[in-house]
């Protein structure tokens, strides 16, 4: 398996998704070992072996981590304290790529080669040449949902294209993500299985319970009769969050009795603030700067509506976080992960109109509001990284017979 | 016929910034002011005291001297309520150095707003009760009465004006701008349209900036400016002109201009340079008026301030951040007041202070950078979501100490 972080040193859903992954496949059966390009303890993990491809800290300090293409180049000078110096994320890459070149000469009995993303696949490419194991390349993101609609580092789509074509088998996590790969890879779709994340509950239960002096104004709104609306999210372009705020302040023109949280830090933000001022709602936008833990999980638990902006969301795990926090969903059509939730609204990213209806919908029905939360927990509950795993594990086996039926 | 003044006019102000106040401190932690959080240049104490040691103990001892050597030495200062509570509290030794120069009877003390506000443009009641307050603490603590007005950031417009004449003030400061006075100088008393008895003193900003501003530019071609070439200046600014009014920020010596610049030598040889001729003298703003007829009508319907190349508001109101924020603080005014809570007044009105919308200001270009060198924070974004949460705990407050209004605003 080749990834670029695990938790703890993970700058987003990346990283918990090769978790769990890992861990459910290892628990059907599989051993793992899994590369990672930093150097750092994973203690916690004993299902799988986790190697540290380069003496480098944790990467995503350095803005060289899963989400962070755009830095793809910039030299790092003296941040970089252990090890040797390196330039730039592609250097990261060039070490990764002879790690995975020596474990795989070490190591002739690997069934399958697993990469995860654009910063693996050059040496899953490379793996594949040097041992004919089947390369399934896993598609968490492309450069086109990173640029939110720009057009994205050209070399960064090259190595995606070449890591598609080269793959036996792609993952993708919806089909919006498959639609993707094949019109704008020109990637044939029955190359391609959908793989949807899951969410593992498991995790959630670590004797949390919500603390409700931790937002202690927003409870204060909610004893006068607001609902709170929420995004958990880093605060980019492909977040949408600007066409969040419009339809926001169209919401608050219909009825005022709504309050709006954004959890998260980005290089949007300023321009956020800025528009919720000029729209005459600032008040009733609330920016937390970047949250973990406590804070974190309380700005789930303290939301009615979870909403889910994206202008180009892969699959958007957070939307089943905040269903396990008893919320409210709302995403576009944009983001995979409403294809496996039927109790949510829908809308289009740049359909303000209907977003300000639904969430004033919501915020003025309270039976609408609860059968919404109600529902979408028997939805959510269902998802299974275990079944993800068995799925992946058949897929596996596919790929090897394919490719045994074309070598024969 | 009678002397030929400089009105020397200094204005003295600290202002209570918001410390970083997030999310999670609101409706929990109700101090905005102070407090361990209170880091970096938003620790007011700390600032205080830095400005105290660069500025305020190096130039009034300057002060002190040039009174006591030179019987003709006058000035005026104005004092913001929120610089005399901090210097009350962090550093009486600066409060005893105003009162003494106060005590020759050469230096005269303005009205203004207690908090330094913008309220005139957002409640008159509001605004008359902080001139009211101001007066007081002037009274209490100085034994003068002020006579002479001047507003936040010098703001001023023919409304204020009248205003400043029914309650009985015998002069009002303003900028002397150029597109306002057009072919008229600076250099006379004149009169502001629809008043009957008030007069209006023009700051002569190009006299008044070659210190506050240029002094240490060294990228200005009059770098370096010595006494004899700015002498010089005002001396071909005055000509046969009754006065040069030179209005600017206490702070001006030794925080604006460092004491290394020579700012401090600079104004004590220019000031033995202009005694030294005997048809020469300095006014304090009262005697500046006294002395002198109003030699025309000035209008100004629209707000003129001294800051930026606009000469306007818009450093502090030019924005949706800064409308939203003062839309926010002030519609809460009937509520808090009638609370009677006066920690809760207090603190409102310590939000007023016109620092923090100037702390919101984008206007990057040409004066971007003086606002940079102001603000305590990382940006204007900072600065208006700390004091949005602020607001908000404000309401807390009033919701839940006081059963008053609702925290939705």
């Amino acid at each position: 398996m080749l990834g670029w972080e695990l938790p703890p040193h993970n700058s987003g859903g990346l990283g918990v998704a090769c978790y769990h992954l890992s861990k459910a496949l290892a628990l059907n059966g599989s051993a793992i070992d899994f590369v990672v390009p930093y150097s750092a303890s994973h203690d916690d993990i004993d299902f799988m072996r986790v190697h540290n491809a380069t003496k480098i800290s944790p990467l995503h300090k350095f803005g060289m981590g899963a989400y962070d293409s755009k830095f793809f180049g910039q030299t790092l000078g003296e941040k970089i304290e252990v090890g040797q110096p390196v330039g730039s994320i592609r250097a990261v890459q060039k070490q990764y790529v002879q790690f995975v070149e020596q474990l795989v000469a070490d190591n002739s009995d690997f069934d399958v080669i697993h990469a995860h993303d654009w910063l693996t696949m050059e040496a899953g490419v490379r793996a594949k040449e040097l041992t004919d194991i089947p390369l399934v390349v896993h598609v968490h993101a492309t450069e086109f949902d990173r640029a939110g609609g720009a057009s994205g580092n050209p070399i960064v789509h090259e190595i995606e294209y070449q890591g598609l074509m080269m793959a036996d088998r792609i993952f993708a996590v919806s089909n919006i993500t498959k639609q993707i790969i094949v019109e704008k890879y020109g990637i044939p779709a029955d190359k391609i299985e959908v793989v949807h994340n899951a969410i593992d509950v498991a995790t959630f239960d670590d004797g949390y319970s919500y603390d409700r002096r931790t937002y202690k104004y927003l409870e204060g709104l909610k004893s006068e009769g607001y609902t709170i609306l929420s995004a958990v999210t880093r605060l980019t372009v492909q977040k949408g969050l600007t066409h969040l705020i419009e339809a926001f302040a169209k919401a608050v023109s219909k009825y005022d009795r709504i309050a709006l949280l954004l959890a998260g830090d980005g290089e949007q933000r300023d321009e956020l603030i800025t528009l919720a001022a000029e729209r005459g709602v600032a008040d009733k936008v609330f920016f937390t700067g970047f949250v973990r833990g406590k804070q974190w999980r309380d700005a789930y638990s303290v939301s009615d509506v979870f909403i889910m902006s994206s202008i180009s969301e892969p699959f958007g795990l957070t939307a089943l976080e905040a269903a396990h926090h008893d919320t409210a969903v709302i995403v576009t059509k944009q983001s995979g992960v409403g294809e496996v939730l039927e109790s949510v609204f829908r809308y289009d990213f740049w359909d303000t109109d209907r977003l300000a209806d639904q969430i004033v919908g919501i915020a003025t029905s309270e039976a609408l509001k609860q059968t919404l939360r109600h529902d979408i927990m028997q939805e959510y509950a269902r998802l299974s990284w275990s079944d993800v795993a068995k799925k992946c594990i058949v897929h596996y086996g596919n790929s090897a017979h394919q490719r045994q039926g074309a070598c024969a | 016929m009678s002397k030929r003044g400089i009105t020397f006019y200094l204005h003295v102000h600290q202002p209570y910034r918001i410390r970083p106040y997030s999310v999670f401190d609101t409706a929990s932690d109700h101090d905005y002011f102070g407090g361990q959080a209170a880091i970096g240049k938003t620790n007011n104490e700390a600032m205080f005291q830095k400005v105290a040691d660069k500025s305020y103990r190096p130039m009034n001892h300057l002060l002190q001297k040039l009174l006591d050597t030179h019987p003709d030495f006058k000035l005026s200062l104005s004092i913001t309520g929120t610089f005399l509570e901090q210097a009350e509290q962090w550093a009486p030794d600066v409060l005893e150095g105003f009162k003494d120069l106060v005590r020759t009877g050469r230096v005269e003390l303005l009205a203004e707003t207690y908090y330094h506000t913008l309220a005139f443009y957002y409640s008159r009641d509001e605004f008359e009760r902080q001139v009211e307050a101001h007066r007081a603490k002037i009274k209490e603590l100085f034994g003068v009465d002020t006579k002479v007005f001047r507003n936040t950031e010098l703001a001023y417009n023919d409304e204020l004006a009248q205003w400043a004449d029914n309650a009985g003030y015998k002069g009002i400061l303003a900028e002397g701008w150029d597109p306002i006075l057009d072919w008229r100088s600076p250099n006379f008393v004149y009169q502001p349209e629809g008043t009957k008895n008030i007069k209006l003193l023009l700051k002569n900003y190009r006299l008044s900036d070659d210190l506050a501003f240029r002094f240490n530019n060294q990228e200005w071609r009059e770098w370096p400016l010595t006494v004899d070439k700015y002498s010089q200046w005002v001396e071909t600014s005055i000509s046969d002109q009754p006065l040069v009014n030179l209005f600017m920020d206490y702070e001006t010596f030794g925080e604006h201009q460092w004491r290394d610049t020579g700012i401090f030598e600079f104004f004590e040889q220019f000031v033995e340079r202009w005694l030294s001729d005997e048809n020469n003298t300095f006014y304090t703003v009262s005697e500046a008026i006294d002395a002198n007829e109003a030699s025309g009508t000035i209008s100004m319907p629209n707000t003129v301030t001294w800051a930026d190349s606009e000469r306007d508001l818009t450093a502090w109101l030019g924005n949706g951040m800064q409308h939203e924020a003062m839309r926010y603080l002030y519609s809460l005014e009937q509520d808090i007041l009638r609370t009677q809570d006066d920690s809760l007044i207090a603190d409102w009105r310590k939000l007023q202070t016109s620092d923090h919308t100037y702390y919101m200001c984008t206007k990057w270009f040409n004066d971007g950078d003086v606002h940079a060198y102001f603000s305590p924070y990382d940006s204007p974004y900072d600065a208006f979501l700390y004091y949005l949460n602020a607001v908000r705990d404000i309401r807390w407050r009033l919701h839940n100490d006081h059963k008053t209004g609702g925290l939705g605003g």
